[in-house]
């Protein structure tokens, strides 16, 4: 098997899903000639009907998305840049994930959004850098965050498939990355992946994080076992499986690229602690709170959690711990 | 397909100022609670657009919406339990007087947003139509409304598509208490040029005029048109929302409301019928509505223990809040 790209993995996961179900249709900003390279020759294979570009109104083909659900097809959303959630989570929020409770049960809405490029694109500056899953977890909306090429694929077609709306982030950070797959199948939602067992330290990595987690890891072999745990999903969250590898280990840190205040880290202790006694008060690296990417490189990496401070937390839980 | 029978169009009229009436009722008797936004004054437009659709055709409405979904043909006791909260409302009392909807028969909600109903109509028209079906869409909207960029965006979008939506604009002459005067640049109708949408303006007080310009777009975007814009001149006679009885807003001056109010469409398609025929509707009317409230007061209340039920449709389960 070839070694197969994440973004590649997207790409597949959409054309098998197209081939599949005729309900199945895509729309965003020049997803014909796939602009974001995700979408790269669907147009030419499904037709101009089934991957259509929309003109600049995203929210208006959010809702647009919506209704067509609510008749029965199953639309795929691309943003172009996590920002534009902001400017569509009245869509997504108030009607998209609103509509099945509200109605008593009447509909579903099977859209999902898949949002290519998420988080920092080094240079790209203060609205093209957010990372904004956590809103989406809060809100109660299914959020996913592949952290390899298999993962995106599987959760990809998962979230097609699935019911409810589905925020698909794929982070920036893991976009060019390749492994060797021997099968791709879909991927369970609410279900973790230990990339790497451990004894002593939990660390928690969402996305591209994942393998910023896992260099740690092998850095620090030699002094710590690191458990690297990917929750695959930040909603609904694996909190059986997070807790299962905590009692085992003790001990927690978690690397989020999210702001600090109130985030998916925030969340991800508490529902740990609330099950484990912890050998040692549990550590999170993160942006900082109200983050911001600035533009000049250095300051955008001064930003994003880095290996570094994880490092320095791993270090730090085992000597409170010991 | 268009229901020109006048007597039907009386009865729908009838029907949707009694309920409005009973429930402003039931607001006051303390049954229903949160308010409404009542429709009075306004019934023409709903039942004259809804007369002009087909069995296929799906509509969105407003936070104003209890006319919309019986004009549709909603039953007007399950309506009335949902407005009471109550199990057996149309939405199981998860929605209430702003999101009463009924899937079964195309009406895909009142929607509380002002101005979200335009280009969800648009997708689910797009993707009957996509299927094979000749679909039409109405999404009903204030004068409100036509200031919030979204609808702009589906104008722009059902256009383009030419996907058949007939956008109702109820011109009531207030947003709130904001009067149309100092929050419209332009024109309701101007909007629509824009995007060459056709648009007429029409007496939204007769529900005869509004039914026949209403069969005419639909007629036009049944044969393959795009989208059409009917401006639907009214006035409420009551207030914005129920809460107003209480605060007594001042914004709007009391000849003018007595003026709007002698406009009467319940009145003005009463007129044309015989006055047994009235007088059948009428009673024929009350009878439901005195049902109606008998179903909705003696429904049960939903369990607490169920008050997320229904949050996902994939069958998710959300974790607890408590302990
Ligand atoms: C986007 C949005 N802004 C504000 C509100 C609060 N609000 C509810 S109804 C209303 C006035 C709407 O006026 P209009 O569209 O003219 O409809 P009408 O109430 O006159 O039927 C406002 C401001 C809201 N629900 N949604």
């Amino acid at each position: 098997m070839p070694r197969l790209s994440y973004r590649r993995a997207l790409t597949r996961a959409l054309a098998d899903e197209l081939a599949r179900d005729e309900a199945v249709f895509l729309l965003g900003e020049d997803v014909q000639v796939g602009a974001s390279l995700v979408t790269t020759g669907l147009a030419k294979r499904f037709g101009t009907d089934r991957i259509r570009d929309t003109p600049l109104s995203e929210q208006a083909f959010t809702s647009f998305a919506t209704g067509a659900a609510l008749a029965g097809l199953r639309p795929v959303i691309e943003f172009q840049i996590p920002s534009l959630l902001f400017l569509v989570f009245e869509q997504i929020v108030n009607h998209a994930h609103k509509f099945p409770l509200m109605t008593g049960g009447q509909c579903s809405v099977p859209v999902t959004y898949l949002v290519p490029g998420s988080g920092s694109r080094t240079g790209w500056a203060g609205q093209h850098s957010d990372h904004p899953y956590s809103l989406f977890a809060h809100v109660g909306v299914v959020t996913v965050v592949p952290a390899t090429p298999a993962d995106a694929y599987g959760l990809l077609v998962t979230a097609i498939r699935h019911d409810d709306p589905v925020v698909v982030f794929a982070p920036a950070g893991a976009m060019d990355l390749r492994e060797d797959v021997d099968d791709l199948t879909p991927v369970p939602l609410g279900r973790g992946r230990i990339h790497r067992f451990g004894d002593d330290v939990t660390v928690v990595a969402i996305g591209h994080l994942v393998h910023d987690a896992l260099a740690v890891a092998e850095e620090l072999a030699d002094q710590v076992s690191v458990e690297v745990f990917d929750p695959r999903t930040l909603y609904p969250f694996d909190i059986d499986g997070l807790t299962e590898s905590v009692a085992r280990t003790g001990r927690l840190v978690v690397l989020d690229d999210g702001n600090r205040s109130c985030g998916m880290a925030a969340e991800i202790i508490a529902s740990v602690v609330e099950r484990v006694r912890l050998l040692a008060p549990p550590r999170r690296v993160t942006r900082p709170d109200g983050a911001v990417l600035p533009f000049a490189p250095a300051l955008d990496r001064a930003v994003q959690p880095g290996r570094d401070q994880l490092a320095t937390a791993i270090h730090l839980t085992m000597k409170d711990g010991s | 397909m268009t229901d020109a029978d006048p007597v039907r169009l009386y009865r729908t009229v009838r029907l949707i100022r009694r309920f409005e009436e009973r429930a402003v009722e039931l607001v006051h008797g303390g049954q229903i609670v949160g308010g409404i936004h009542p429709y009075l004054g306004q019934e023409g437009i709903a039942a004259g657009v809804c007369a002009a659709l087909g069995a296929d055709d799906v509509l969105a409405g407003t936070h104003r919406g209890h006319g919309h979904v019986l004009a549709r043909g909603a039953d007007p006791a399950r309506m009335l339990a949902e407005l009471c909260g109550r199990v057996t409302g149309l939405n199981a009392g998860r929605g209430g007087s702003m999101h009463a909807a009924d899937l079964s028969i195309g009406v895909l909600g009142a929607n509380a947003i002002v101005g979200a109903s335009g280009a969800i109509i648009t997708g689910a028209v797009w993707a009957h139509r996509r299927r094979g079906r000749d679909t039409v869409g109405v999404s009903f909207f204030g004068d409100g409304a036509v200031n919030e960029g979204m609808l702009l965006e589906a104008f722009n979008l059902a256009a383009l598509w030419r996907v058949p939506v007939l956008f109702v604009c109820e011109n009531n002459g207030y947003a709130t208490t904001m009067p149309v005067a100092g929050a419209v640049a332009g024109s309701i109708a101007g909007r629509a040029a824009a995007f060459d949408i056709p648009a007429v303006q029409v007496d939204g007080q007769d529900p005869e005029t509004v039914r026949v310009a209403a069969s005419a777009a639909v007629d036009r975007m049944r044969a393959g048109g795009g989208p059409e814009l009917i401006e639907a001149r009214t006035y409420r006679f009551d207030a914005h929302h129920t809460f107003e009885h209480a605060v007594r807003l001042d914004y709007r001056p009391p000849d003018e409301v007595s003026r709007a109010r002698a406009r009467d469409p319940v009145r003005i398609q009463g007129e044309r019928l015989t006055d047994t025929d009235r007088a059948a509707v009428d009673a024929e009317v009350e009878a439901i509505l005195d049902a109606a409230v008998r179903f909705a007061l003696n429904s049960p209340e939903p369990d607490p223990a169920d008050a997320l039920t229904y949050l996902y449709a994939s069958g998710l389960t959300a974790r607890t809040g408590g302990g």
